[in-house]
């Protein structure tokens, strides 16, 4: 290209124009629609002039709720695009039988199933739950925002980041098609010599960042920052599972950090770690990276108990049932889950004594689990349950994650394992708790806490088509697979010659196909709910009659969230609040103290993200300019001794005022 | 205020009214040294995973040099002694700053500063050493994981001393005001926590390196 | 962002010494210090002097001595105690410790058993054919 190979190989390093995928039809017409699509919001944003607003008020935000709805924005877009590849693959398996090599190659395939089980966790769950924790949590304690505002704008620029880098690898090079874990030696240099591994590691290593700080701010603002009276024993269960989930994230994805370290100086260092030579173990990967791999399991799932345990309380009229044996439950679950992680791989050959230990602790670790299921339930028994759309999400989950329960129970028997490990029966146990228990939870949660993030409700109509279409979508498409996976077949291939097994296979794409309508119905409730935002107004900010105290703030809540600090008695604060005939102070106010908005995160990460992208190419000086860039930063951020501002008492009874008058207007 | 702040119980005019909030400006407690306590605890479990991973792999030579043959205890013993004395400098400097005294207590971070990078240059001579003898990281499981904890280690010291730098001329310029105050308790406790990883290096590694 | 940054100043100042919640002392650190020396030279000793034959008796009294030395430094040095913070400092150190064990001596636990099942032959040469 230039007139100078060396040079071009200096500055391009080994990415060269055979990276663009310019001869695979559907990369090049997913490109050609996500850059028209990218091009026209763009544009738009260009033509109303929002640039402005979004930096201001968006992008260098240290408020917890705006970065907490950024995160679930980010978690459903990329849902989006997990959901893409999920389809993808149930209609290759839907037809590649026999002479009909369907219509994706193996190498894209392979590509296609390692992208979605990393997005699918890393970038949908994750910051979902992330984003959950980051808008409820702070409003559940009385507090004005997290210990440390600027590190949760990071955080979550660290995760974009992250994230982009994996959408890059769309079209950019490639995936790595190893499968969600990369395990070695098939993610050595090299089994795996291009950019797919690259992308991996650096993709999650960035992201990593963002996750880890993101906990330890969250664990600190519950630690430091609960509103006088709020003592452990009477935190909101959700705020429970939310410090639980945080001590889980700071202790346990260090070593994922570690771990992925290792497996980057094995292909960029020539060490020999998990080599099959000179002493290497590969066996060691996959020990390490399942004592992150276990925890992230119940960080995922602890914060989404919470949810149901908000949403039980509330749709049945009655505190929760048996609230200590829920924390006690919930931290003997944080304490268990480092104890099991060799159930995902008994059959790599550890001694009867290893493989039992890890079993019973298994099983154990289902006990406490089992007792918050029949807490929900006796929550709900002789309440006046109403069937609201996260209730429904709630009920579903409760069938649903017992089946996914007992398979599991059933995978921790070591020698039933040796006979399902890696079988397709396993994905549909994983399915199983993570859709029934993880994203059922979020959709709760996103109902039911939507009104409070954005002043309005969401259409219930919609939502209950979303909530049929999922549900019955996902028996359709994971049924099969356990009876399949009891037949024998093993998961990741992409083409089978035994014609008996195809009805199973298309019964399963029908069943995404059904998901794919309550996907669909779920944008159409989100616009259908932004055209009726006035029919759907909440303006007493507690429209489902809430028992926490962020239904004591209006909604949405001004960016103080409380003109006063408020004092707790008990748990379910604010439904004590209303029995005993609580008034909304209407003056007496103080200047509050706020933190102030900073470019810094969004700047940090952007150059993250080229440094990630330089190293992944191998672009040394790049790799090098922005490194350096990361640093200077960094060090200059900490020369700004200038981060907070007082809010004037002027101010805060200016936006009390108003909001006595629209209650006022609405008796 | 009262009046609207508080709400006596109903039918029970003798029982304390309950206040339901504080009209008082509110100052959560600072929670930055307990955060960066909590951020130590997590560098403490990558430590532990590169702890494991020579606890495992640290006797796979693959008929390379072995611990005993390249491992030079005297180089670590004068490393040992340089970082716990910058420990203790550091402990000097913690001292004047609690009294105030800004330019002692900048002389005890300069000490600590100096002995941090006379760790360093050891560290990186035994390093280079190694790798000139054709004992490099790539040569057996063993030196990678040697190579790995120990390189990680230094490091973190590595940023330590930067960190004491930039400290150093954040105190020059805003003087001992309570954020560089915290800001220096959290370098200390980042110091001696390294000191602390290093006596499991010096332990592990290298004295129980060396065993037959 | 609004005009009030003037006010700005009140925040900090009430703080103080109060935040940083430790009060060292001369003598703590020196104390420390000579804890530590002392459990430095007793292993090299013990190691460069070959004062203990057997590697796994030496090996035992060098760990020992390291998880004492541990201890002293988080005393003196590190000012733990079981007050700091509310306890929340000493209650992230005992959970660290627990999963740094759980972590090590899994791991070792695990990848001896691979081993010795997997590949016999490494453990003891005498199984070779």
């Amino acid at each position: 290209m230039l007139a100078h190979p060396d040079l071009t190989k200096l500055i391009f390093g080994r990415l060269t124009l055979d990276a663009l995928p310019l001869h695979v039809p559907i990369v090049l017409g997913t490109f050609a629609v996500v850059a028209l699509g990218g091009l026209v919001l763009l544009g738009a944003i260009t033509y109303f002039k929002l640039w402005g607003y979004l930096w201001r008020e968006w992008f260098t935000s240290i408020d917890h709720k705006k970065i907490g709805i950024m995160y679930m924005i980010l978690g459903f877009v990329m849902l989006l695009r997990g959901f893409a590849d999920a389809i993808m693959m149930r209609a290759q398996q839907a037809i590649s039988f026999g002479d009909n090599a369907g219509y994706l190659p193996p190498e894209h395939y392979d590509q296609i199933f390692t992208a979605h089980g990393v997005i699918m966790i890393f970038f949908v769950a994750m910051p979902m739950v992330t984003g959950m924790m980051n808008f409820v949590m702070p409003l559940q304690i009385g507090a004005r925002d997290v210990a440390f505002p600027f590190l949760n704008n990071f955080s979550f620029w660290m995760t974009v980041a992250g994230a982009m880098l994996v959408m890059a690898s769309l079209f950019i090079g490639e995936f790595a098609r190893t499968g969600w874990l990369a395990y070695p030696p098939l993610s050595d240099i090299a089994s795996s010599p291009d950019a797919g591994v690259d992308y991996y590691i650096w993709a999650l290593q960035i992201a990593g960042v963002g996750t880890l700080l993101s906990g330890i701010n969250l664990l600190v603002t519950i630690v430091k920052m609960r509103a006088p009276g709020m003592t452990l024993m009477k935190m909101p269960v959700f705020t429970w599972t939310a410090l639980c989930t945080n001590v889980l994230i700071v202790a346990a994805f260090p070593v994922l950090t570690a771990v992925l370290a290792l497996l980057a100086l094995d292909r960029y260092a020539g060490t020999n770690f998990f080599t099959t030579e000179l002493g290497g173990n590969a066996m060691m990967y996959v020990n390490l990276i399942w004592i992150w791999g276990h925890p992230e399991v119940y960080i995922l799932v602890l914060p989404v108990f919470g949810i149901f345990s908000e949403v039980t309380a509330t749709f049945s009229r009655k505190p929760l049932f048996g609230y200590t044996s829920m924390v006690y439950a919930t931290v003997v679950i944080t304490v268990l889950s480092y104890l099991v992680w060799l159930h995902h791989f008994f059959t790599m050959g550890s001694g009867a004594s290893v493989n039992s230990f890890f079993g019973i602790t298994t099983m154990i670790i289902s006990i406490p689990t089992g007792a918050k299921i029949f807490n929900w339930l006796f929550t709900m028994y002789r309440g006046r349950v109403e069937f609201e759309v996260p209730m429904m999400w709630t009920v579903a989950f409760m069938v649903t994650f017992v089946i996914g329960g007992m398979t599991g129970v059933l995978l921790a028997v070591p020698p039933a394992d040796f006979s399902l490990h890696n079988s397709l029966f396993l994905i549909a146990h994983f399915h199983n708790v993570i859709i029934g228990g993880v994203l059922f939870g979020l959709f709760a949660g996103i109902t039911y806490w939507f009104p409070k993030a954005f002043g309005f409700k969401l259409d219930p109509f919609w939502g209950k088509c979303a909530f049929w279409f999922w549900v019955v979508g996902f028996y359709f498409a994971f049924m099969p697979l356990y009876l399949l996976g009891l037949m024998g077949v093993t998961r990741r291939l992409s083409h089978f010659t035994d014609p008996a097994l195809q009805i199973w296979f298309q019964l399963a794409a029908f069943g995404a196909l059904l998901i794919l309508l309550g996907i669909a119905c779920m944008i159409i409730q989100f616009a259908v709910s932004i055209r009726r935002r006035e029919a759907l107004r909440d303006v007493t900010g507690d429209p489902w009659n809430g028992r926490t105290l962020e239904w004591s703030t209006s909604s949405p809540p001004p960016k103080y969230n409380f003109a006063f600090t408020p004092l707790v008695h008990d748990h379910d604060a604010w439904w004590m609040m209303k029995k005993y005939h609580y008034r909304r102070p209407l003056d007496g106010f103080v200047p509050i103290h706020m933190p102030m908005n900073t470019g810094a995160g969004i700047i940090l990460a952007g150059l993250s993200f080229v440094f990630g992208f330089a190293m992944i190419w191998y672009m040394w000086p790049l790799a090098i300019v922005s490194f350096a860039g990361i640093l200077v930063v960094a060090i200059a951020h900490t020369f700004n001794y200038h981060r907070d501002y007082y809010l004037s008492a002027d101010e805060v009874r200016r936006v009390e005022a108003s909001r006595t008058e629209l209650l006022a207007s609405h008796v | 205020m009262s009046d609207l702040s508080s709400t006596v119980l109903p039918g029970n005019a003798s029982a304390p009214p309950l206040t339901f909030y504080d009209t008082a400006e509110s100052h959560p407690p600072n929670g930055t040294l307990l955060g960066f306590w909590v951020y130590l605890m997590s560098d403490c479990l990558i430590f532990a995973c590169l702890f494991a991973v020579y606890g495992v792999l640290g006797r796979e030579y693959a008929g390379g040099p072995t611990g005993a043959q390249v491992l030079e205890l005297p180089a670590v013993a004068v490393n040992t002694s340089l970082l716990l004395l910058s420990s203790i400098t550091y402990g000097f400097a913690v001292l004047e700053m609690q009294r105030d005294r800004q330019r002692p207590m900048m002389l005890w971070l300069t000490i600590t500063g100096l002995l941090g990078a006379g760790f360093i240059t050891l560290e990186l001579r035994e390093f280079a050493h190694l790798i000139s003898i054709g004992a490099g990281p790539q040569r057996s499981a063993f030196l990678s994981s040697f190579f790995t904890l120990v390189g990680t280690h230094g490091l973190h010291v590595t940023c330590g001393i930067i960190w004491l730098i930039v400290l150093m001329t954040q105190v020059a310029k805003k003087g001992l005001i309570p954020a560089n105050k915290r800001r220096l308790m959290c370098l200390s406790m980042f110091w001696h926590f390294l000191d602390v990883v290093w006596v499991g290096v010096f332990s592990f590694v290298y004295l129980m390196g060396v065993l037959p | 962002m609004s005009a009030h940054d003037e006010l700005q100043h009140a925040h900090d100042d009430g703080h103080g010494h109060d935040d940083l919640g430790i009060h060292a002392t001369f003598g703590g650190y020196m104390t420390g210090f000579v804890l530590a020396v002392v459990l430095t030279v007793i292993p090299f000793w013990l190691v460069m002097g070959h004062v203990i034959a057997k590697s796994s008796t030496a090996a035992v009294v060098i760990l020992a001595l390291a998880a004492v030395q541990i201890v002293v430094h988080m005393i003196y040095f590190l000012h733990m105690n079981a007050k700091s913070e509310g306890g929340w400092n000493m209650l992230a150190l005992v959970f660290t410790i627990v999963l740094v064990v759980i972590t090590l001596s899994g791991s070792i636990w695990i990848m001896y058993h691979l081993n010795s099942n997997m590949m016999p032959s490494m453990m003891d040469p005498a199984n070779l054919p």
